[in-house]
């Protein structure tokens, strides 16, 4: 599996270096990762080329990192059946940047897609239905970014007397808790350089 | 002929306002939460949009703020219907990114259970594929066999359902004997059940009406709509994770891998029969693997695993570890894998991305049944409105895991 990873790698580089951020083979797995303007481009060639013949979509999602200018990174799954290989390609985007659907060429990617948006808020052009797909008629906000908090605005429940369920912002009895186990020797949550100025500055 | 001449202009050709209608989400037919809005000319389907998220729970949202163990039991509330498939997933990928080999007897196990939870599966699929068409005897025979298997994953982790059993590193406990052998003597009547749900439905006429023919998938269909497992199968693909990228140890059992031809609902019902009779092979074999390493650990005893209660009682350095183990939970280095496993209803993957703490940076889960979903309005257009729970049936979605 590893070799024709390799030729698989190899022939990416040659073909379209240009395109081609880096390329790493992890964990028996190539990673490309690619210009955003060039997304379509390796699309369409991920599909048509012989020697790739990804035509199964496996999925395609993103990660947030917003400390990053380039906030999301994309990922897509390829999987080639034929050749029994399997290809991750990952492209960043700017939070307010619109990518194009590839949805012409993969019909599956229509509900991955919705589901980015949705999760991320990141739009898609060209998509022939852009609507939200997993969270509520009318939910406001994309939880999967990394700002929003894991409870939630809203809570809904059925009122007795307006005999209709209504929204009500959260309320928690107890402060949601997340405990921060990183060790004052690997985190940078702590600063002892600083720490001992102050102390000294104090004295 | 005045007078016909008269009777033909009054007829004359008038468009008729297309009928929508709401299937689900509280119909037994949208096998769970599903609302799906059809749009119909007259009886025939013209477009199908499906409204999913009904079930949504955010378990990826969930994941990034909990230990890996602790992320382990969400597993089972995804495809609830063969939890152990996806614990296991979850498992390969943890134990991927830390380069950790599990003993064989563990591997053994969770083949066994795998293969269990396949059955388990498919036993409720093709019964309640059967009960929307109209059979209504297979399901409570099919359940009967379910409720026998629910036992087994109970008495190996005391839980019937939510079973928590596969763990980073191998599986939660060791199986006793008699429940080996017990599973053997099941294993062995289980085929005479099975003949029995196929004498009732596979030459079925009405069976065979309402499902031969219905929902067809070509080869090429099957490759741009990214199905997987069954889907695929049924038309004519010879794909099965399990013999193609072989994980555990799938690689040393003997197993045939069912294919259809037509790629219609029926096929894919042959496909699942045959998967069960092939499951339990596996099964078989697994057992007698399993009596030859007897007294194997099935964990690892590192830093993901906890250490025997035995050493607790007499090592503080046990000890320690079991609290860090429980409260901090272990680290993962930092990378970002994919997982994959053939679930009974098709890939299932994990997406996994850690930064090296304890916790997962963030988690995609690839349902199987989300792509199969999506396909809906490809397969039902021009099909009967009752074409659809049928098709439906045999996509064998569950809700669980498609709005995680």
């Amino acid at each position: 599996m590893d070799e024709s990873l390799k030729d698989l790698n190899e022939f990416l580089l040659s073909k379209c270096s240009e395109d081609i951020i880096s390329s790493v083979i992890e964990h028996n797995h190539l990673t490309i990762t690619i210009v955003f303007s060039s997304l379509e481009k390796i699309t369409s060639l991920m599909k048509i080329n012989n020697v790739c013949q990804f035509r199964t979509l496996i999925d395609i999602t993103a990660i947030d990192y917003p400390e990053q200018e380039e906030r999301f990174c994309l990922v897509y799954h390829y999987l080639s059946m034929q050749q029994n290989i399997r290809i991750r390609i990952k492209s960043f985007v700017k939070e307010e940047q619109i990518v194009p659907s590839i949805t012409n060429l993969f019909p599956s990617a229509n509900w991955f897609e919705r589901e980015v948006f949705d999760m991320y808020g990141i739009l898609f052009s060209n998509h022939p239905d852009m609507r939200r797909i997993l969270t509520d008629y009318g939910f406001q906000g994309h939880p999967l970014r990394k700002d929003f908090p894991t409870t939630g605005y809203l809570e809904l429940r059925y009122d007795q007397e307006k005999k209709k369920v209504i929204y009500e912002p959260v309320k928690l009895t107890q402060e949601y808790r997340n405990f921060d186990f990183m060790s004052p020797w690997e985190g940078e949550a702590f600063n002892f350089d600083n720490n001992d100025r102050e102390l000294e500055e104090k004295s | 002929m005045a007078d016909n001449f008269q009777h033909e202009k009054n007829i004359k050709e008038s468009s008729v306002r297309n009928f929508n209608i709401n299937f689900g989400p509280q119909h037994p037919a949208a096998h769970g939460v599903l609302r799906m809005v059809l749009e119909l000319d007259g009886e025939v389907v013209d477009r199908c949009d499906p409204h999913i998220g009904l079930l949504h729970r955010g378990t990826e949202k969930l994941m990034e703020s909990r230990t890996y163990l602790q992320n382990l039991p969400y597993f089972d509330r995804l495809d609830y219907v063969a939890p152990m498939n996806q614990e296991h997933a979850w498992c390969l990928a943890i134990e991927k990114l830390l380069n950790v080999k599990i003993t064989y007897r563990a591997s053994l196990i969770r083949v066994l259970y795998s293969e269990i939870g396949r059955v388990l599966n498919h036993l409720l699929n093709i019964t309640t594929q059967a009960m929307d068409v109209g059979a209504f005897t297979p399901i409570s025979w099919g359940f009967e066999e379910r409720e026998k298997l629910m036992v087994f994953y109970e008495r190996a982790c005391g839980a019937r359902l939510h079973a928590a059993y596969f763990r980073p590193g191998g599986v939660h406990q060791d199986l006793s004997e008699q429940l080996l052998n017990d599973i053997m003597s099941w294993s062995e009547e289980f085929p005479k059940i099975v003949d029995d749900i196929e004498d009732l439905l596979t030459e079925n006429r009405i069976f065979k009406q309402r499902n031969v023919d219905i929902g067809i998938v070509n080869k090429d269909d099957a490759f741009e709509w990214g199905f997987s497992g069954v889907m695929v199968r049924g038309s004519g693909l010879a794909w099965d994770l399990r013999r193609s990228q072989p994980y555990e140890c799938y690689s040393d059992f003997d197993f045939k891998i069912p294919v259809g031809k037509n790629g219609d609902c029926y096929d894919r019902y042959l496909c699942r029969v045959w998967e069960m009779k092939e499951s339990v092979k596996i099964i078989q074999q697994s057992i007698e693997k399993l009596s030859k390493c007897m007294g194997e650990d099935v964990l690892i005893r590192g830093k993901i695993a906890p250490p025997k209660r035995s050493d607790m009682k007499k090592s503080m350095e046990s000890l320690i570890h079991h609290f860090k183990l429980y409260t901090e939970g272990f680290h993962v280095p930092k990378g970002e894998v994919y997982v994959s496993v053939e679930a009974p209803k098709g890939e299932f993957g994990v997406y996994l991305v850690s930064d090296g703490t304890n916790k997962p940076y963030r988690v995609k889960l690839r349902a199987p049944g989300f792509s199969h979903l999506a396909a809906i309005d490809y397969l039902c257009k021009g099909h009967q409105l009752a074409d659809v729970s049928a098709i439906l049936g045999s996509l064998d979605v569950v809700f669980g895991e498609i709005d995680r």
